[in-house]
């Protein structure tokens, strides 16, 4: 299988221009195949979160290529880097980080009309589709204020495949939720990452968890500690 | 755009609160600003109108001020034919120093001949509050006394009736009889006690010539009296005469309109700051609030551009509804104002009021630019928001 990610020697400092500069990654390098289901574990502090956010150019890397789906990523503009991010990767977030303020189905649009591709019917099947696969078609009127913690999640991981993204990027994404749902959750990752040969990338703390994933990274102190493939 | 604008409308929706409070804000400034503008420019008006809307704004005399103006008709033309600006212009013949005369009872009389429909048009003998009684002199040997004479006959117990006659004696040995066709009140009393108006001719009759005094005049606009005074001034050179206006001779009440107009115009620009101000930091502060937003937006791949429009688009939508709500309210204020403020002797507004269309819109439109622009320094400040600060401080 081709990588659709590659890191190459990423260094990150924090207050580079400090006296006391921080390092938190420490020249690491990292390939993630094709429809491969990830994880990432490590200690709080140990920098993976670093690594996702620079994996989902969130943030730069002091030095190193950081490389998606064939692109160097560290020479693009702001504009370059918010097409690649809207049309390659889906963030699933800890803290859901759903808009309030819009419905669950105009949540899981959000990603396709930033795009500022026209409305079509099939968008709306699709984004019906999502909703329905993380069993949540009964719903997809309520604003998000008004579900709970698991569904608010299910909808934000339809939303992260409304682009068809070749990457999810998932940082914790049943950090806060009961063990139940965190089940499900991974049930429903690990089904999408079946049917849609979406590559998943996901940081969890929870062993248990990471487990059941194809490969699992663990980082400790800012350098690969651990890289097993099953 | 249509995201942008969209993400901007459903902001505001859904804080309907926090967006109500923002527009009536903006609305109260819109409407002071309505209110004092129309306000002051009525009185302005009001006042302008008192002061020189019922008198000779451009008067023409001779440069030697001893000497008259001959062949008038020609200078009449002249005139007219300097500017569009013009609207009434009547010759002006007068006879001082005489005296009139009834039952042995003398009051001096300035006897003032004019173009009476013209003349008309500038003093208003003839508008209701002027007009005591009577009517406008028509022929010649005919004359309107100011209410002065009426009243100081009235002390010796001699009455004035209309249609009388009475002595106009305007050398020791000469004198004229006139008819009496009515009385007017020009509101100054010095000249309801001396002026008596009359048809050109019984001035030039008694002169003995058919040369007038002065040409006198009124202007559509009254602040431009004296740049057609100078026009006319260079027509009129190779005649010898010359203009006076109204802004040289009363100085002191143009400076005072002056200063009327910038405080206006200062109470106005302040109220416009405090609006932009009060929008600037609510939008500042709703940037803050909505941080998670823009940063989740922005992960999603929301471009700083689109996301400085959201703010850009709240101020706009912001603006337009208080100035909507701003412009109702403040005609509301006016008149609520212009009906129960009134003079119970006249059921006039006590305060009168200028409602200038072209000036309400220019309010309108002044808050919506003024509230897109306060949009701007938070629109900055959420296209500098990156992803990674919002994650950090989430």
């Amino acid at each position: 299988m081709p990588n659709v990610v590659e890191l190459k020697n990423i260094n990150k400092v924090y207050g580079e221009n400090t006296p006391n500069p921080t390092q938190v990654l420490f020249d690491l390098s990292l390939n993630f195949e094709e429809s491969s289901f990830n994880s990432i574990i490590g200690q709080s502090g140990s920098g993976k979160s670093t690594l996702l956010n620079i994996l989902g150019t969130l943030d730069k890397a002091t030095s190193g290529d950081v490389v998606i789906n064939g692109k160097k990523t560290q020479d693009l503009k702001a504009n370059e880097l918010s097409t690649l991010r809207n049309e390659s990767i889906g963030f699933i977030f800890q803290f859901h980080y759903l808009l309030p303020e819009f419905t669950a189905i105009e949540n899981v649009l959000m990603p396709y009309k930033i795009s500022k591709k026209p409305i079509t019917e099939d968008v709306i099947n699709r984004a019906n589709e999502l909703l329905d696969i993380v069993g949540l078609s009964t719903k997809k009127n309520n604003l998000a204020n008004n579900l709970s913690g698991g569904q608010q999640q299910r909808v934000a991981i339809a939303r992260s495949l409304i682009n068809n993204p070749k990457i999810i990027l998932a940082d914790e994404p049943t950090g806060n939720l009961d063990s139940d749902t965190t089940e499900q959750v991974y049930e429903l990752l690990r089904e999408i990452n079946l049917k849609f040969k979406t590559t998943f990338i996901i940081i969890t703390h929870d062993r248990h968890i990471a487990e059941k994933a194809d490969r699992i990274i663990e980082i400790k102190d800012g350098r690969i500690n651990l890289d097993i493939k099953k | 755009m249509k995201l942008a604008f969209q993400i901007a409308r459903r902001f505001l929706s859904s804080a309907k609160k926090q967006t109500i409070v923002i527009i009536l804000g903006i609305a109260v400034g819109v409407s002071v600003q309505v209110f004092i503008g129309s306000l002051i420019s009525g009185l302005q008006k009001d006042l302008v109108n008192t002061a020189i809307g019922s008198t000779s704004q451009i008067t023409v005399t001779n440069k030697d001020d001893k000497l008259l103006i001959d062949n008038y008709e020609v200078v009449i033309n002249e005139i007219k034919n300097t500017s569009d600006e013009l609207i009434y212009v009547t010759p002006t013949a007068t006879r001082g120093g005489g005296s009139l005369i009834k039952d042995s009872s003398r009051k001096e009389l300035l006897l003032r001949g004019f173009d009476l429909t013209e003349a008309n048009n500038i003093y208003k003998f003839t508008n209701k509050e002027r007009l005591i009684s009577g009517r406008l002199p028509e022929q010649t040997n005919e004359v309107m006394l100011g209410i002065g004479f009426k009243n100081a006959y009235e002390k010796n117990n001699i009455n004035l009736e209309l249609g009388s006659t009475i002595t106009y004696e305007y050398t020791p040995s000469d004198s004229i009889e006139l008819t009496i066709v009515g009385f007017f009140d020009l509101g100054v009393n010095q000249v309801n006690e001396l002026w008596g108006i009359t048809p050109l001719e019984t001035v030039f009759l008694i002169n003995g010539t058919q040369s007038i005094s002065s040409v006198e005049m009124q202007v559509k606009d009254e602040f431009l009296a004296d740049s057609i005074a100078l026009e006319l001034d260079q027509v009129l050179e190779s005649s010898n005469l010359v203009t006076t206006n109204w802004k040289i001779e009363q100085a002191s009440l143009l400076s005072g309109l002056q200063g009327q107009s910038i405080s206006s115009l200062m109470i106005q620009v302040f109220v416009i700051i405090s609006v932009v101000l009060g929008i600037a930091s609510v939008l500042a502060i709703t940037v803050m609030q909505k941080s998670k937003q823009i940063g989740i937006l922005k992960a999603m791949g929301l471009t700083n551009k689109d996301s400085a429009l959201v703010f850009l688009f709240e101020g706009m939508i912001l603006g337009v509804f208080g100035a909507v709500v701003g412009v109702l309210l403040g005609l509301g204020l006016l008149y609520s104002f212009t009906t129960f403020a009134v003079d119970q002797t006249t059921g006039q507004p006590v305060v009168p009021i200028n409602i200038e269309p072209s000036f309400i819109v220019l309010s309108a439109f002044i808050a919506f630019f003024a509230s897109t622009l306060s949009a701007l320094f938070p629109a900055i400040r959420s296209s500098k928001m990156t992803v990674i600060e919002v994650i950090r401080n989430a």
